[in-house]
């Protein structure tokens, strides 16, 4: 759909150009590659070099070209790179499963409804994310009623079979840090999946339940298909700082639940050791871009409309 | 699956209503098995709603739909053997044309769908385009992939809701001759609805005239044209004068009526028994320019007027004719080497008595003139 628009503004670009040079393209981007180079560009570098030099905080560093902090560091923390991309992995399948329908629903069928939901979906933003966390710490506390109702419909022990609770809390467990990934990036899976559905032509629905699709196969042959640009969109806003989250397996979670966003974090801070933190930021973003690759390719957006 | 014994299409009583707006109202209705049926009437007057109601995609409120023997109106659209070509064609954007025309076989577990695709494809001679994706089509070429897609699952009733709405004059008439060719190719049960008066007249075996919600009149093209039952279908189908008459007296064949003190003549068929005021309606083309002393059959009704307008459109001249008590008539003269009368010129118009058609009296004599006004501006 953007294909024709994107095509005619450098058309009419060089149009100008053998007329005499313009610059105003150039001085248009300007702002943007400079804050690019600012704040993107020199910043990895620093990392870069940061994590191939030896030496302390007190003593100063050197770059050396220590390829074997790498080596260390992911041996001492793929468990924890392991546990960022399934949790993140697990509470994007969550958001979709939560979001898609409601989406639909927001997109195709809430009527005058829709910009009120639209802006309750938004609303949680009006407040930090951080209290959002720790809200959710009193929601499943162990003498609150989301606990009471969990155990008494042994859904704790439910949960403990699965490994996601080790006893018959939610709290401080790989449930509770699910939990808060999954609500803190739902909106984010949500809004381009409204987006996407908003422009879904009711017609099609139509047209495939009168070429004898059932309501599931119109939802895999027509809907989901046709909606799989707004998939993509919404799982990459959402694993992608999901994996590298480090607020809710602090706040939520426990020893055995840390991710490779707490490790970096307290690398960096606590630790001090700069060059393994930076390792792990680079492997991490690594992994990430390898994965998005790969996972963007596999779902064939190109093809779509 | 196997062929199922098909038939009529009948409706029975069906109603829709929305909250307070009774979109169609007690519509009886039977399109026979085979037949180019078209639904005509302005927007609004409940054409695409019964459409919709026999593709399952509302639910009449009251009534049935009946294929054949079989009652379908509790199934869901795609239980039905109904197919659609929609207005906008719903094409859909992922899938190839090929896969577009598969689609409804594919669900159906047809083995060669394939095969059978492409034989439509072929149909509607776009075999070429096959892998081609929906939105690398014109608008032209769209239309007839949605029909190739309906009409590869061989339903019973193919329904067409203003299919050639958004295409251009000169493809429209191109795709008219087409799909009523395609359609005794292929020999199924076509149910068109438009609001052109024109393109169902061209196309349909029978028109069902709609307005607000009720069958006005059922008929082939020209019984609607020639002997129209209400003002709305005379001003709808074409153009009508309409003169208020009242029958003075009936002898033989032939009833004399008196139209502002003119003595006029009307077959005495046409007339309902006791009928005495009733709307003499003749059609523009039927109004001949004669001179006053040009002979005629002693049936031939005569008028007298003055020429208020008049228009050349290179196939015919259309004029206006202002009678003495200020009513304009509406001639249409064919270039038919006749000589042209002058505006503000003193003509009489005469016409064969059996060119005549009487409607009841108190019906509006502007009915559907509007509507058609209307659409035809749109087009």
């Amino acid at each position: 759909m953007s294909g024709p628009v994107a095509d005619v503004a450098p058309a009419a670009a060089s149009g100008l150009r053998r007329v005499r040079r313009n610059y105003t393209p150039y001085l248009l981007l300007l702002p943007g590659m400079a804050w690019l180079v600012v704040f993107f560009v020199v910043p990895m570098l620093s990392l870069g070099s940061q994590s191939l030099q030896t030496g302390t905080v007190d003593t100063g560093y050197v770059l050396t070209w220590h390829l074997q902090t790498y080596v260390d560091a992911l041996s001492r923390f793929w468990p924890h790179f392991l546990r960022s991309i399934v949790f993140a992995g697990t509470a994007t399948v969550l958001t979709l499963l939560l979001a898609y329908p409601l989406a639909y629903f927001m997109a195709q069928r809430s009527g005058r409804w829709k910009n009120f939901l639209l802006v309750l979906v938004i609303a949680p933003f009006f407040t930090s994310f951080l209290i959002r966390t720790l809200a959710w710490q009193t929601i499943l506390t162990d003498n609150g009623p989301v606990a009471a109702l969990a155990r008494s419909t042994h859904v704790t022990d439910l949960l403990q079979w699965v490994h996601l609770t080790s006893n018959d809390s939610l709290m401080n467990s790989r449930f509770a840090v699910i939990c808060g990934l999954t609500y803190n990036f739902l909106p984010f899976m949500i809004l381009p999946l409204y987006a996407n559905l908003e422009r879904l032509d009711h017609s099609l629905v139509e047209a495939a339940g009168d070429l004898y699709a059932t309501p599931i196969q119109t939802f895999w042959k027509v809907i989901w298909p046709l909606s799989l640009p707004g998939v993509v969109g919404g799982t990459l806003l959402t694993f992608i700082p999901a994996a590298g989250d480090f607020i809710n397996s602090r706040l939520l979670g426990n020893t055995q639940t840390v991710m490779i966003g707490q490790v970096i974090d307290s690398e960096f801070l606590r630790v001090q050791d700069y060059s393994t933190a930076a390792a792990l930021s680079f492997v991490l973003m690594l992994i990430i871009v390898v994965i998005v690759a790969v996972y963007v390719r596999r779902a064939g957006t190109e093809e779509l409309v | 699956m196997t062929e199922e014994t098909s038939g009529d299409l009948r409706l029975t009583g069906v109603t829709k209503t929305y909250d307070s707006f009774t979109a169609v109202d007690q519509l009886d209705l039977v399109i026979p098995r085979g037949s180019f049926f078209a639904l005509l009437g302005p927007s609004g007057c409940g054409k695409t709603t019964t459409l919709r109601m026999v593709a399952g995609l509302d639910q009449p409120t009251i009534g049935q739909i009946w294929i054949g023997d079989r009652d379908i109106t509790e199934t869901k659209a795609y239980q039905r053997n109904v197919n659609t070509v929609f207005q906008s064609y719903a094409l859909f954007p992922h899938l190839s044309i090929l896969d577009n025309v598969a689609f409804g076989l594919r669900r159906r577990k047809v083995s060669d769908h394939k095969a059978k695709a492409m034989e439509a494809l072929e149909l509607v001679q776009l075999a070429h385009i096959a892998k081609k994706k929906p939105g690398q089509l014109s608008g032209g070429m769209q239309q007839r992939v949605a029909l190739a897609r309906a009409i590869v699952n061989r339903p019973d009733v193919l329904l067409l809701d203003e299919p050639l709405g958004a295409l251009d004059l000169k493809l429209r008439r191109q795709m008219q001759i087409e799909l009523k060719q395609i359609q005794s190719e292929v020999g199924l049960t076509f149910v068109h609805v438009t609001h052109d008066q024109e393109e169902a007249m061209t196309m349909a075996d029978t028109i069902a005239v709609m307005n607000s919600g009720r069958l006005e009149q059922v008929g082939d093209p020209a019984t609607l044209y020639e002997h129209p039952k209400s003002t709305f279908v005379a001003n709808f189908l074409g153009q009508s004068n309409l003169l208020e008459a009242t029958v003075t007296s009936r002898a033989g064949t032939t009833a004399e009526l008196d139209v502002h003190g003119v003595n006029l003549r009307l077959p005495v068929d046409r007339l309902a028994d006791g009928t005495s005021a009733l709307w003499l309606g003749v059609r523009p083309e039927k109004l001949r320019l004669v001179g006053p002393t040009d002979g005629g059959g002693a049936d031939d009704n005569r008028l007298t007027g003055v020429v208020t307008d008049a228009s050349f459109t290179g196939l015919a001249t259309n004029y206006l004719v202002r009678l003495p008590w200020g009513q304009e008539l509406m001639v249409v003269q064919q270039n038919d080497g006749s000589l042209p009368a002058a505006r503000g010129a003193q003509v009489t118009l005469g016409w064969a008595a059996e060119h005549g058609f009487a409607l009841d009296a108190d019906q509006d004599a502007h009915a559907g003139a509007q509507d058609q006004a209307d659409d035809s501006g749109a087009t």
